[in-house]
């Protein structure tokens, strides 16, 4: 971590420096540390220092970009000489409008600094009390506790300076047995608020419970799925079809049907970058303050989300903070979904449950059809049998391919708690209720 | 540098180390993509920084940082001693790495023209080409053709002795169109998905594979797909082309080879392995044409080097020997251990260690793990064909944590009837559970239809790593699979 001043005295130096008609820079700093554990011991601890500074050069309608992660006075000259001299060699692109002009900035207190400060040793001792659980029960414990401190300054020549700086703490656990596994993960911007016991203890029972699997034939049951099961399927909603650039390619499963039901009635979704249930960014990769953006509301499809070149090509349409690094030819994307929670406990849900299977979690999913919302992937980490409202059995995971809004579309029940699921590759965050649905597609099994 | 490197080592060891490695990397990268006859895309990418690994109490540490400047290099080494202490809290047993590497070398990506070179006029007309011939077809909606470029300069030194110097050059091309119309969409990619397909070698890479002169044919299926019928569901026999068995190979048979996994050292996040080590040399992987090899040397592979990030030399070892499970890709400190179970085992690693970039640290990825070629001509392997489905560029991938249940989805597919291609069918999908699979392998097309395909996007690891890796293949009949699960 550098500093807001020496961030923003990097940003100052390279716009000093720039040339070209407009010039965006990103200086984005980041100290990670991630302690991960198998077969009951810690087997890699890692630890990294970053920071990397990004510049956008336009050339009348001509964009370049270049990034490098050296600081010195040198290096970043060459750096905006590198975007401009690439920038000369582009095609005018009519669409291209402009840079972003300033907003009035909007702030989220996100860092925590016992996050920040925490030490190797003391991320072993936490993870030390999930294997003590795991050995004593003649499980094997695998997972990882990671901890981090960021920051992120984005300034243009037009007057755009936006700071933020938040930390992340995660523990995701798998705890195994010879023929079962199970699972359990918690994250938050403070490291006080995780529980590697509590964690522990989640993926030990369902370790314990989900021995002796037994198969059962695929077809539709209903499911109860658990937070971070939804939380895959919103993740993949909002990367296929609720940003401005899939709608305006044609490619999403918005394209006309704004104002009309795309789910059941229970589903309301939307992306709010400055609630602090999620991990917080108060604005986007090109210093656009992020608005609340309602994306499904009671099951009517509303908006999709948009960065200043989608907003450009639509008539009366603003950037509502959304824009990924430039270059990006993917569109903007919504990062932090929230589910509207329901009013049922999964307690609840089970004991309403004539005959239905229990998924803790989904594995490897991937899209099979954008434009239907069509998934498949695997159950993963504990999959039982209910009947009569209980459950019954630990069942073999399960292939599952199905629409998600066929899914949400029939949804009888949603879990009255959001839970935050933190993406494995980026500090970015979903947060998902539990839910119960009828007539879920599975269409195969595993050994 | 080797003042930086010997500075590490020394540090580490006098911090407490028993071992200690340093690498010292620089990535470089150029990345062109022209959209809709746009230039897109134009941006150069460096990254350049150091990780040192050490061991010490027994376990492992490590800590990376982008400053190599001296007071930097004591701070990094020191903490990733103080990582190592800490990890040896929970440790079950010493990290044991085998016999000693001690090697010296250099190695660079063989190259006939440097991709870094060309001038961006030069590779931006080849792409506004290519984009011109897709989007000439009517009914596209988008077309993208991609460049991509990437260096990676890397120095390895060990506290046993090694210092090797590698530079390993990557260039990778690529065209997807998108067609869509009411509630559908269709893709095309040529040569391979994932957005481009990409080896170890220059610009003659780029020129090879024409792009301008494919990009009319995959527009033109793109938009016939949206009217084709639903690929048919039920079992029968499959061909796939090169580039789907490269990711089936890649999948079903490349991951579960990983001896990290098959000891549970992935099993938060990628999984474990079916192929648990009582299987090693005593399991019918699949039927007896298979044989698959796992090949750091193959030439223009995307998963060719000359040293792995444990400083081993690349080589190429037998994996799948006449249908029989043979080995696994390793690593010094995995290869120990298997020997503890199997003492007929090498002793050695065999180079299959990497990590994406100064600032992760190396585990266990594949090179080339390739499906040798068999016997036959495509033409002849269809005629003889009654009845099946012939699949073609992979459209979606997903495998369950053990690498048994797979299901894959192409871009393109045709029926086969009576020995001749039919009709078009859209959202072709395959399931099955890989031993089965392979066990129903029953033709190989020859060398002439051999290819080694690059995957580019190869996720594992917790910080995420990506891996870039080849898989030769030719197209492959497989009998008895499930076909058509999308409803």
């Amino acid at each position: 971590m550098l500093g807001e001043s020496r961030l923003a005295e990097i940003a100052q130096r390279v716009l000093r420096e720039a040339k070209a008609d407009q010039t965006e820079v990103m200086v984005a700093a980041a100290d990670s540390h991630l302690t991960r554990f198998a077969v009951n011991t810690i087997h890699q601890n890692v630890s990294e220092t970053d920071a990397t500074v990004r510049v956008r050069s336009i050339l009348g309608r001509k964009t370049g970009v270049a990034s490098g992660n050296e600081l010195s006075e040198a290096a970043l000259r060459k750096l905006v000489r590198s975007a401009e001299t690439v920038a000369g060699f582009q095609e005018e692109n009519p669409e291209f409008g402009s840079l972003p002009g300033p907003k009035p900035a909007q702030k989220v207190d996100a860092f925590v600094e016992r996050t920040a400060e925490y030490a190797p040793a003391e991320r072993a001792r936490g993870v030390e009390k999930i294997l003590a659980m795991s050995r004593k029960n003649r499980l094997d414990a695998a997972g990882a506790f990671s901890t981090e401190a960021y920051e992120t300054y984005i300034a243009n020549s037009l007057g755009v300076s936006a700071y933020h700086r938040g930390t992340v703490a995660s523990i995701v656990t798998v705890i195994m047995g010879a023929d079962s596994s199970g699972y359990a993960t918690a994250a938050s911007i403070d490291v006080a608020d995780l529980d590697p016991e509590s964690v522990g203890r989640i993926a030990v029972e369902k370790a314990l419970s989900s021995k002796n699997p037994t198969p059962i034939e695929p077809g539709e049951y209903t499911v109860i799925l658990e937070e971070p099961a939804v939380g895959d399927m919103l993740f993949f909603l909002g990367w296929m079809g609720l940003g401005a650039l899939a709608v305006q390619e044609g490619r999403s499963f918005m394209n006309g049907k704004f104002g009309e039901r795309i789910t059941g009635e229970k589903v309301t979704i939307w992306d709010d970058g400055a609630d602090p249930r999620g991990l917080p960014l108060p604005f986007d990769f090109e210093g656009v303050p992020k608005q609340k953006v309602t994306l499904i509301e009671k099951g009517v499809a509303k908006n999709v989300v948009y960065d200043s070149f989608t907003a450009g090509r639509e008539e009366g349409k603003t950037s509502t903070g959304h824009s990924l690094p430039a270059p990006n030819t993917a569109g903007p994307i919504p990062l932090n979904l929230f589910m509207a929670p329901g009013t049922a406990t999964k307690e609840e849900m089970l004991a309403s449950t004539k005959r239905g299977i229990w998924v803790t979690r989904f594995h490897y999913t991937n899209i099979l059809h954008p434009v239907q919302t069509i998934l498949t992937g695997m159950t993963r980490d504990g999959t039982y049998l209910i009947e009569d409202g209980k459950i019954v059995r630990p069942l073999r995971n399960l292939r599952f391919t199905q629409s998600i809004l066929e899914a949400f579309s029939n949804i009888e029940a949603l879990g009255k708690n959001l839970v935050l699921l933190k993406d494995e590759w980026n500090s970015v965050g979903t947060c998902a209720p539990a839910a119960k649905i009828r007539n879920f597609r599975f269409t195969g099994t595993t050994d | 540098m080797r003042d930086y490197a010997n500075r590490a080592l020394n540090e580490a060891q006098a911090k407490g180390a028993t071992y200690a490695d340093i690498r010292i990397v620089r990535r470089e990268t150029q990345n062109i993509e022209v959209k809709n006859g746009i230039v897109q895309t134009l941006s150069l990418g460096d990254t350049y920084g150091f990780g040192i690994r050490v061991v010490a109490n027994g376990a492992w540490g490590f800590a990376s940082s982008h400053r190599l400047e001296n007071a930097e290099i004591d701070r990094v080494a020191a903490l990733a001693v103080a990582i190592a202490k800490a990890s040896a809290i929970s440790k079950a047993s010493d990290v044991d790495l085998g016999p000693a590497e001690c090697h010296v070398g250099t190695y660079a990506t063989p190259m006939k023209i440097d991709p870094f070179q060309v001038s961006l006029e030069k590779k931006i007309d080849y792409l506004l080409s290519s984009d011109k011939e897709a989007r000439a077809v009517q009914g596209v909606r988008v077309a993208e053709s991609t460049l991509g470029l990437e260096r990676n300069h890397k120095i390895f030194a060990s506290s046993e002795g090694s210092y090797i110097e590698q530079t390993l050059t990557e260039t990778g091309v690529g065209v997807v169109v998108t067609a869509v119309s009411e509630g559908e969409m269709q893709q095309r990619s040529y040569p391979n998905s994932f957005g481009r397909h990409q080896g170890t070698g220059g610009y003659e890479f780029a020129e090879t594979w024409d792009l301008p002169g494919n990009a009319r044919r995959v527009a033109e299926e793109a938009v016939a797909l949206l009217s084709a019928p639903q690929c048919p569901s039920g079992v029968t026999s499959i061909i796939l082309d090169g580039p789907q068995l490269g990711l089936q190979v890649h999948e079903s048979c490349g991951h579960p080879i990983e001896l990290d996994r098959v000891f549970g050292t992935e099993a938060a996040y990628a999984g474990t392995s079916f192929l648990t080590p009582e299987k090693f040399r005593n399991f019918q992987y699949g039927s007896k044409i298979v044989n698959i090899v796992s090949d750091a040397v193959a030439p223009g592979g995307l998963g060719t080097y000359g040293y792995d990030d444990e400083g081993v030399p690349a080589q190429t070892t037998d994996i799948v020997r006449n249908g029989q499970f043979v080995g696994y890709l390793t690593s010094r400190e995995t290869a120990s251990q298997l020997r503890k179970i199997h003492p007929d085992a090498p002793a050695r690693s065999n180079g299959a260690m990497r990590a994406d970039g100064w600032n992760r640290i190396p585990i266990i990825r594949m090179n080339n793990v390739s499906l040798l070629p068999g016997t036959w001509t495509l033409d002849d392997l269809i005629a003889d064909t009654d009845d099946g489905i012939y699949m073609i560029t992979n459209k979606s991938w997903s495998i369950d944590d053990k690498r048994l249940n797979f299901q894959f989805g192409t871009e393109l597919a045709y029926e086969i009837k009576k020995g001749k291609l039919g009709r078009m069918v859209k959202n072709a999908t395959y399931t099955g559970m890989t031993p089965k699979f392979w066990a129903g392998c029953d033709a190989i097309c020859n060398k002439d239809h051999w290819h080694v395909w690059g995957t580019p996007n190869c996720g594992k690891g917790q910080p995420g790593q990506v891996a870039h890796t080849g898989h030769g293949a030719a197209p492959s009949r497989f009998r008895n699979v499930q076909v058509g699960v999308m409803k």
